[in-house]
């Protein structure tokens, strides 16, 4: 990857001009299906748009100084990792990335959630606290499957480069991309795993005590959130690297948005779990997948 | 600079009329109003679609809503309430109890009315009102929001 082709994809595609409006549209649209579900109308889609700015131009109340920095400091990180794992998907045909990308991909895509565990310890509310522990084990219950199913992946494609082993053999790909579908509500805070966020028990957990530009900054990286790990399964599911470069985004971006209606989906047919409960069912049936990935890649790899 | 500072206050005046984000403190209220105040959000009312959502947090809210007559414990509890919510912000009390005391007036545990604690934007009478009436008081509360921040940036 040169230079140039590394800041148009953290700035254009898939990075900022792409990501931003795609994760407005993604959350607004998570909340419309909800309420549409629900028999209600809804928030239009733009409404994430306008949460932003809104929350963009308030006047925080005045906080010690340490306070302030690392309050601003973690949300800021938060959207940067968020944007850099972005810029490494393998969402363009013809960009080969390189070797080692995945290991940089799973690192600053783990960076967001780490961010959110500290803030909620690091605002020294009960209620930040309580929701950055329950963050922090679902994050590692989550992990397992996800990174397991990753793991499969690159032994199948004998290979550490996201845009090989998004070229990986179905009969791995397929219990891998089940895997990391099943995570994919625990990474976005979505019910029945909207345990760390849980407003009904603890207020807004780990954010509990972040107001104006700083919670917009939050909101952010959850939009960004959002596009890449959708993005990270329509970039397993559509075949990019052999499409032209037009067709190749359109298809990338729609079967990324494709995943919003199940997600919401299922958030609106579920109710909250335990953290309990939660973690049970990622360690079982999560888990369950990723280990067939993991037997059938290294099945495969002993054969070849 | 005015040219290029004008259409932004129009779109933070736009996004401040569509996403007000409402705090619910019951100030020792009977839980009648905060069973009305609830039921906007049902199906029926629906105040999603005006982008209004009820946080969990002060510190995320744009628009205080009081019910109760302000007991002596919740007294302090709602002037810190108050104070963490970022400006702008607008103080809605519902029902008849934080605006007079209602049937609890001139009881000693009462500290109330709410305006002695903080200053209250609107006033939504009833006890307890009717969640279209709630409804109302919330949309007169997000034009006093909007007008109260663009007069802020004319001052400044």
């Amino acid at each position: 990857m040169n230079p140039l082709d590394g800041l148009l994809a953290l700035l254009v595609f898939p990075g900022l001009l792409y990501a931003l409006p795609m994760g407005w549209l993604m959350a607004g649209s998570e909340r419309r299906i909800v309420a549409r579900l629900q028999g209600r109308i809804g928030p239009p889609v733009t409404q994430a748009f306008y949460d932003c700015v809104k929350l963009l131009a308030k006047w925080p109340v005045a906080r010690p100084l340490g306070d302030t920095f690392i309050l601003t400091l973690l949300p800021l990180l938060a959207v940067g990792c968020a944007l850099g794992a972005l810029a490494l998907l393998p969402a363009l045909g013809g960009r080969q990335g390189f070797v080692g990308d995945l290991i940089l991909f799973v690192g600053l895509l783990e960076m967001a959630p780490l961010c959110a565990v500290l803030a909620g310890f690091a605002s020294r509310s009960v209620y930040g606290a309580v929701g950055a522990a329950r963050e922090a084990v679902l994050g590692i219950s989550g992990n397992v499957p996800f990174l397991a199913a990753l793991l499969a992946l690159a032994v199948a494609s004998g290979s550490l480069s996201m845009a090989r082993i998004a070229q990986a053999p179905w009969a791995v790909r397929l219990p891998a991309l089940l895997a990391i579908l099943a995570c994919l509500p625990v990474k976005l805070r979505l019910n029945p795993f909207s345990v760390a966020n849980a407003e009904q028990e603890i207020l807004a957990g780990p954010l509990t005590e972040y107001d104006g530009p700083r919670l917009a900054l939050w909101e952010l990286a959850h939009g960004l959130e959002w596009v890449a790990l959708t993005g990270l399964v329509a970039a397993f599911l559509v075949p990019v690297q052999g499409l032209p470069r037009t067709w190749g985004v359109v298809l990338f971006a729609l079967a990324s948005f494709a995943l919003v209606p199940l997600l919401a989906t299922l958030a609106a047919a579920t109710a909250r779990l335990k953290v309990q409960q939660a973690t049970r069912f990622l360690w079982r049936w999560a888990s369950l997948a990723a280990a067939v990935a993991v037997i059938v890649a290294l099945i495969r790899h002993g054969r070849a | 600079m005015a040219a290029l500072t004008h259409p932004l206050m129009r779109l933070v005046d736009l996004a401040r009329r569509r996403s007000p984000w409402l705090f619910h403190f019951n100030a020792g209220a009977c839980n009648g109003c905060d069973i009305e105040l609830v039921a906007c959000l049902t199906p029926r009312y629906d105040v999603e679609q005006l982008g209004i959502r009820l946080e969990g947090s002060p510190r995320h809210a744009d628009i205080l809503c009081v019910t109760g007559p302000v007991t002596r414990t919740t007294r302090e509890a709602l002037a810190t309430v108050y104070a963490q919510i970022p400006e702008p912000k607008v103080v809605v009390a519902i029902g008849s109890c934080p605006a007079s005391g209602n049937v609890f007036a001139g009881s000693p545990v009462i500290e109330g009315p709410v305006e002695r604690i903080i200053p209250v934007d609107v006033f939504v009478p009833g006890c307890p009102p009717r969640p279209g009436a709630v409804v109302e008081g919330i949309a007169k509360a997000i034009d006093i929001l909007v007008k109260r921040e663009t007069a802020a940036e004319v001052a400044r």
